[in-house]
């Protein structure tokens, strides 16, 4: 970063304020009461009509310097239409979005100034080889000629990809693409990433990549991330702090481990059944208003002498017969989100 | 608060030239993996109209149009119709969210494809007209005149491809202007206006491919009517500079939603 003389002041919070004042100059990026809302469709034929979605409802959120900063929930839930707020892709209905000082509903243009985004799609970079793409990419990100190619020597390198720079990211695989548009992401260094489920499809090692990566710009010149997920492994080991975000509200804002421990009086037990559940069993007949059914899986949240009871009826007698698989652990952020009143676990994923 | 200063500072905006040449390199370089095919589809398709028209003109004015309107066909080919695709598809795609989080200006954008995709145009243009020469009997030492032609019928026909593509509300709608589009400058273009009705001929007039044409043919008379040859690139350049303009507002607009 060079010099500049933009004002970092925060705009003051309105009563929903997320951090207190003495933080105040460690956030990066505030998000005030923000509101989109997407008008309704009138049907067609072969598509039906859709009301108005509200798909962001009053969002706040405060994400402070250095820190990966986690979005989750499920498909639909409206965190990229949080995000393209965020990247200036998109004008909120009403409220506030700040980054780095800089007022993004007024001046949306200045987002590409201060963040570099990875989005879901690769359709600007499909045709182009990784190292073009990279090189591209940092060009219109403001930097000269050699520097736009020392910088995409030293990115293809840092994540693995100099061996298939010369490919075009149509012929690669999913992962592989995916690592490629993130490399692109990458050249020319901006303070903050905002990265839209990076890891969709990599494999470990391309993940191990990523994250590396990403701590090198933490550790080098604290680099903020915020990063969109629907997968729960992936935010307990990678987040510092996450929002949970539900119908277009943030229903919980914490670390993981923090929001954890809302529900850490339970653990998760879950049960596979062969065909269908032995109701017969009187045991299981009274925890089956429990469950939550997903085919022949059961998901139970109980208390962790309700879930020694329970185990022990499944593993002994006529159910056990029945039983395909079982696991019993400690909640999941995935537990968390069922907790806080979201909707089905379907959109979360676990891998 | 010194940290908060700093950090607040905005990175550089990509300077307009740089950003063209860097957005016309690799659209140059996405021909290498999917245009050649469809280029020597844009190529064989006006060399065969040329053939078929053989039996039909016998030479003069007639075999001018025929040879200039399948030139200039290529032209509209690919300016007009895989241009308007392109953008039609990098829109649906959400492909334009990647230029619209980079600093850079609009019109690079635009100008750097619109530009690349009149280059890949040139060899198809320069071998169907060589081919009409030959097959009509008319003077090659007038072809130079493609080096106005192509960049300007180019930017005309780029333009509004880009135009089209960026504007249509759904993907399949831009991919119907842009073949809907390439058949106007097929039909009106290539045949003869002697034989044509006068509404047909005032549509061939509200059409920028046609002033390309018309100064490509002019060039083959023993003695050309330059000032008619200059108003044509004039129209064919005015035509260019309004729809790129238009594509670029487009462009905007497609970004930000």
């Amino acid at each position: 970063m060079s010099t500049g003389t933009a004002s970092a002041k925060q705009d003051t919070a309105p009563a929903a304020a997320v951090t207190s004042e003495a933080d105040a100059r460690d956030v990066v990026c505030a998000v005030r009461d923000l509101v989109k809302s997407y008008p309704a469709v009138r049907g067609r034929r072969g598509a039906p009509a859709l009301p108005e979605t509200r798909a962001n409802d009053g969002i706040c959120l405060d994400v402070r310097r250095g820190e990966v900063f986690g979005l989750l929930g499920p498909n639909g839930a409206g965190k990229s239409t949080l995000v393209r707020q965020l990247t200036g892709l998109m004008r909120p209905d009403a409220g506030s979005v700040t980054l780095l000082g800089h007022d993004l509903v007024r001046h949306p243009e200045r987002a590409s100034r201060l963040l570099a985004y990875l989005g879901q799609e690769s359709t600007a970079l499909d045709e182009l080889t990784v190292a073009l793409a990279a090189e591209t990419t940092g060009r219109l990100r403001g930097l000269g000629a050699r520097a736009a190619r020392t910088a995409r020597d030293a990115v293809l390198e840092e994540l693995g990809l100099t061996e298939i720079a010369g490919r075009p990211l149509k012929k690669l695989s999913g992962g592989q693409r995916r690592l490629a548009c993130f490399a692109a992401a990458l050249v020319g260094e901006r303070p903050v990433l905002v990265l839209d489920e990076p890891t969709t499809g990599m494999d470990p090692v391309a993940r191990r990549a990523v994250w590396s990566a990403v701590d090198r710009r933490r550790a080098r010149h604290g680099a903020t991330v915020l990063l969109v997920t629907h997968n729960v492994i992936e935010a307990e080991t990678v987040l510092d702090r996450v929002a949970v975000i539900d119908h277009g509200k943030v229903i919980a804002c914490d670390t993981p481990a923090g929001l954890k421990a809302t529900v850490s009086g339970e653990v998760r037990l879950e049960l596979v059944w062969r065909t269908a559940a032995p109701l017969e069993v009187p045991e299981l007949a009274e925890l089956a208003p429990a469950a939550v059914v997903s085919g022949r899986r059961w998901l139970l949240r109980l208390t962790p002498d309700r879930a020694r009871a329970a185990v022990a009826a499944v593993t002994g007698g006529p159910a056990f017969a029945a039983l395909d698989d079982f696991t019993l652990a400690t909640p999941s952020l995935e537990d968390v989100y069922l907790a806080l009143g979201g909707r089905a676990s379907k959109g979360l994923v676990k891998s | 608060m010194t940290t908060a200063v700093t950090a607040g500072a905005l990175a550089p905006r990509a300077r307009f030239f740089p950003a063209l040449a860097a957005v016309y390199r690799a659209q140059l370089s996405r021909a290498r993996v999917a245009r050649i095919p469809l280029l020597f589809v844009a190529t064989f398709q006006s060399v065969g109209i040329m053939i078929l028209m053989r039996g039909v003109v016998d030479g003069g004015s007639e075999a001018r149009a025929v040879v200039a309107g399948s030139s200039v066909l290529v032209v509209a080919f690919v300016a007009l119709n895989l241009l308007a695709q392109y953008f039609g598809q990098l829109r649906a795609g959400g492909g334009l969210d990647h230029y619209a989080t980079l600093p850079v200006p609009p019109a690079s954008v635009v100008l750097g494809a619109a530009a690349a995709y009149a280059s890949f145009t040139v060899p198809g243009t320069l071998v169907t007209a060589g081919f009409g020469c030959v097959l009509f009997g008319l003077p090659m030492g007038g072809l130079w005149i493609l080096g106005a032609v192509v960049p300007l019928a180019g930017a005309a026909l780029a333009g509004l491809g880009a135009a089209l593509g960026l504007l249509a509300p759904r993907q399949e709608l831009a991919t119907l202007a842009g073949q809907l589009g390439m058949s106007a400058a097929l039909l009106l273009g290539v045949l003869p206006p002697e034989r044509m009705p006068d509404v047909i001929v005032w549509t061939r007039d509200l059409l920028p491919s046609t002033y390309g044409v018309e100064a490509f043919a002019r060039t083959f008379a023993p003695d050309p009517d330059w000032t008619a040859v200059l108003f044509d690139l004039g129209v064919c350049g005015a035509v260019g500079v309004l729809s790129l303009a238009v594509a670029t507002w487009a462009y905007r607009r497609a970004a930000v939603r």
